[in-house]
């Protein structure tokens, strides 16, 4: 494949493109649009996180200080709202038009209009999503996962203009998705079979056919919320024939496969990690296929376990129960080929590799809360405290998070073809390792003592680890300006070149083309033996 | 691993936390609660099989993960093997997984056919939620009432210092006998609440329009507290459970006397139509009303929290249209927060609250409201 490494070189002399704004505005490139994605995807990271500091603050110690319990709901709200539909899955399509492309050896997106439009609509979404707060009595303060008849009939107006902003950020997810799948089709690198496809792409191949499942799904639930709540229906009002479960059923129905969509990628970039930084190929590359596409598919009949509650019949409840405890054997099938990959490999510490490490960890002891959680007779003592808090952020944020801030110190160096501030780098993970636990980890004691969640006040006797959680928390947030000052000096092309390899362990077509990645890449397709 | 070790571990770095006075319970629990019953006692010990099964998983996999990470280092300068597949160990790490889970579904799925077993009760209390306070209803006895957070406001708002059971208590806590299977009906009138019991392990959404059963048998006698689960609005967490388990011949008078101290009270409310309450009491009773009944929402100015309730300082209603204000406070608002106060207050309380807003805050008619006129709403004369 090396004459096609000595091709691309040429690339560099017709980088045609806008300058200034408009390059941003017009760009069909999918280098551009995945850097936009991951801009946008850290600022909501920081605009959300922003949220939390105001949660925690207010949690800080028992009774109400800083913020009243109205717009504390708002900021719960918001804050989930944010970290979902404006941090982790913008991060991971912005990963998705950077990597995939250079890793199946094509030349761009295979709709690179739409790729363009599917990223600008999401700014305005969040704005419309954030303005909300600003209106006489705020903005959404029901919960992310905005529950029916709290919802309609007794939320206030801007519930219309969250009902807006979700509609567009599904069409943009849903748009994203359908551009990765196209790619992945059609453009693939001659000889690049789906067996030998790197798992990053098979991973958001699935996730991308997930998104399209579910996305029109929650567009059906706003705008079923915004009709009983506008134009006089009634979905999920009893008085009118309807049901509020319903509401419950339909939300989880898109909402279970949504928790996969945040993690399936995070599978895919810990694949991509381990093998490089143990020199050795990643153990059972077929069955983490086979894995994967399982999980999507029982994502699809596990939904009711977020229900538990609500009084469902007792089949239900055992049908749901069984399903659920099954996902844990795909998933854990994952995490013991990653430490079969490690296992007799040479591994080195770099600070990808430290995230990848965490992300096991940590994502594993999330998955027990799972597993815990999936026990129905159990899950009544579990289900709306603060244990479920810390399992869904031991998934979410040392899983998804974390896993993305591995890809991006992986794959950094080959955009911009430095290497980044590994003193600044080293010191970002440590700090967030240790805060992020500090955080969360307590968060279980808390829970399985009796504090509920969503809730702006507590007794006294969760005081003092509500403090630990706190200082856990601010912690954390400062953390990742470091994160920040690294990624600011990686744009002004600071620090020391690097080789097109990169890694001396690291496989795949990304690492074939020169680092920085060109503008342009695979004009000419790659073959691949 | 030891609990005490752990709990030990903890103490250690507590000596740097504000600790507070000796709270009802033990701050640094770390566990879920045993309870009191024999449901709640089997869900313990099905949550500590599961922590065990976890535990024993997690040190296989990060031993392994460890051992690797130590031993297989490039910086010792091991060469990388390059084994990559094998279909024996695929299999063996699919199939074990599964056969432990089995182990675990069998006794889950047990306990959770206990669970819900709510045949043959011998106490039905119907347990109705609403924005921010529950209502019990014994439906075998001629006994209903509201049950309301008691915590002061000013021990919420830091100028008091704050109770052992701060935000646990309530002004009317449910009472079941021991030893009895008690059933649960639990509904809404408004958004989704749950109702929950830690020491019973019983949590169950309240939803409207619909009703759903839950069951208890407690086995000693105590008070026990829990709290709102579901996110009902504004004040989800100032929306607590607390529940005394008498043994059953104590039970038994109490209801009786209670049930005697409602008739009385509703045949002393007769006494009431005929006579006039002076602006004096109807105020000072009206305040406490207020403060309690109005005040989540309406806030204590009575300004209202613009956007999401309505203002009564200043409103047309509360300054002009006496009837309307009536039907309002009796009746409530339908497809709004604002609930019907008619079967949650009495009539004296009712008058005297209404009188409170027509003349506080600078809402100054100087007209009183009397018990008789809220009847003539209530009743449609």
């Amino acid at each position: 494949m090396s004459t096609v490494a000595d091709d691309l070189h040429h690339d560099d002399h017709h980088d045609h493109k806008p300058s200034g704004i408009k390059r941003w505005l017009y760009t069909t490139n999918h280098k551009d649009i995945g850097t936009l994605y991951l801009w946008f995807a850290f600022i909501m990271f920081l605009i959300g996180g922003a949220m939390a500091m105001v949660i925690r603050a207010e949690l800080f110690q028992p009774g109400l200080q800083i913020v009243d319990p109205n717009f504390f709901n708002q900021m719960t709200t918001v804050h989930g709202l944010i970290m979902v539909f404006g941090a982790v899955m913008p991060a991971f399509t912005g990963l998705a038009n950077w990597m995939v492309p250079l890793m199946i050896g094509a030349p761009d997106m295979a709709l690179p209009r739409m790729n363009n439009w599917s990223f600008w609509i999401l700014p305005f979404a969040f704005l419309i999503l954030l303005s909300s707060l600003f209106l006489e009595g705020g903005g959404p303060n029901f919960g992310w996962t905005f529950y029916a008849p709290l919802s309609t009939t007794y939320s206030n107006d801007s519930t219309a203009l969250f009902v807006f902003s979700v509609h567009i950020m599904g069409a943009s997810s849903i748009m994203g998705a359908i551009n990765v799948i196209v790619t992945i089709f059609n453009m693939r690198a001659p000889g690049m079979t789906w067996m030998k496809m790197p798992l990053f792409v098979w991973t958001w191949l699935i996730t991308a056919f997930l998104l399209i499942a579910v996305m029109p799904v929650l567009a059906g639930a706003v705008t079923m919320v915004l009709t009983d709540k506008f134009f006089g229906t009634s979905f999920f009002d009893a008085a009118g024939g309807g049901d509020p479960v319903m509401f419950q059923h339909i939300f989880w129905f898109f909402g279970h496969p949504e928790v996969y969509i945040m993690i399936l990628p995070a599978f895919g970039i810990i694949s991509q990690i381990v093998p490089t930084f143990s020199r050795k190929p990643l153990f059972g590359y077929s069955s983490m296929v086979y894995a994967t596409t399982s999980i999507a598919l029982l994502s699809f009949i596990v939904w009711a376990h977020h229900m538990f509650t609500t009084g469902m019949p007792l089949f239900a409840e055992m049908f749901f129960m069984f399903a659920t405890m099954l996902i844990s054997v795909p998933t854990g099938v994952k995490v013991f080929n990653w430490v079969a990959t490690m296992w007799r490999g040479a591994i080195s510490f770099e600070v990808p590799m430290l995230f990848a490490l965490a992300f096991i960890v940590l994502f594993t002891l999330g998955g027990f809360s799972g597993l815990m959680l999936a026990i129905t007779p159990v899950d009544f003592q579990y289900h709306d405290t603060y244990f479920v808090v810390a399992h869904f952020h031991y998934v979410l944020v040392t899983g998804a998070v974390f896993s993305i801030m591995a890809a991006v110190y992986y794959w950094l160096p080959k955009w911009t073809g430095k290497m980044y501030d590994e003193t600044l780098a080293k010191w970002h993970f440590w700090c967030s390792l240790i805060s992020v636990n500090v955080l969360f980890f307590p968060m279980h004691f808390v829970g399985l003592a009796g504090m509920p969640r969503r809730i702006p006040d507590y007794s006294l006797q969760f005081a003092d680890f509500n403090q630990w959680i706190s200082i856990g928390g601010f912690a954390f947030g400062l953390s990742q300006f470091i994160f920040l000052a690294l990624l600011l000096k990686a744009c002004r092309k600071e620090g020391e070149p690097v080789s097109d390899k990169v890694w001396d362990g690291a496989e795949g077509l990304e690492w074939e083309i020169p680092s920085p990645a060109p503008y342009h890449t695979f004009e000419t397709p790659p073959v691949v033996k | 691993m030891g609990k005490a070790a752990l709990s030990a571990l903890i103490a250690l770095f507590s000596s740097a936390g504000v600790l507070a006075e000796s709270a009802g319970a033990d701050p640094y629990q770390l566990n879920l609660t045993k309870g009191v019953t024999d449901i709640s006692a089997q869900v313990y010990d099905l949550h500590m099989t599961i922590f065990y099964i976890c535990v024993a998983i997690g040190v296989v996999v990060f031993g392994a993960m460890l051992y690797a990470m130590v031993f297989h280092r490039k910086s010792k300068g091991v060469k990388p093997a390059h084994f990559h597949e094998s279909v024996k160990v695929e299999v063996a790490w699919t199939i074990i997984p599964f056969i432990i889970l089995i182990f675990m579904a069998v006794p889950a799925a047990k306990t959770l056919i206990a669970m819900e077993d709510t045949s043959e009760a011998d106490v039905t209390i119907l347990v109705t939620g609403s924005q921010w306070k529950w209502h019990y209803k014994y439906m075998d006895n001629d006994l209903e009432y509201y049950s309301l957070l008691a915590t002061r406001p000013e021990q919420i708002g830091g100028k008091y210092e704050k109770g052992r059971n701060y935000l646990l208590e309530v002004d009317r806590p449910l009472v079941i006998p021991t030893d009895k299977k008690v059933r649960f009906l639990i509904t809404s009138d408004d958004v989704i609440h749950s109702w929950w019991v830690p020491d019973f392990a019983v949590k169950k959404d309240a939803n409207p329009g619909f009703i759903n059963e839950a069951w208890t048998k407690v086995n000693e006698p105590g008070i026990y507290r829990g709290q709102c689960a579901e996110l009902c609005g504004k004040d989800h967490g100032f929306m607590p459970v607390v529940v005394i388990a008498k043994e059953p011949a104590e039970y038994n008078a109490w209801v009786a006397d209670q049930a005697a101290a409602q008739r009385r009270a509703k045949e002393e409310e007769q006494k009431l139509l005929a006579m006039n309450m002076d602006m004096g009491e109807l105020m000072s009773v009206g305040e406490k009303v207020y403060q309690s009944a109005c005040a989540a929402c309406h806030m204590p100015n009575g300004e209202g929290l613009p956007g999401v309730f309505p203002a009564l300082k200043g409103s047309k209603i509360a300054l002009t249209d006496m009837p309307k204000h009536i039907d309002i406070v009796v009746n409530g608002v339908s497809g709004t927060a604002m609930q019907a106060f008619g079967k949650q207050l009495s009539l004296k309380e009712l008058a005297a609250v209404i009188t409170y807003e027509r003349n506080a805050w600078g809402n100054n008619t100087g007209e009183t409201v009397q018990a008789k006129d809220v009847n003539a709403v209530m009743t449609g004369k």
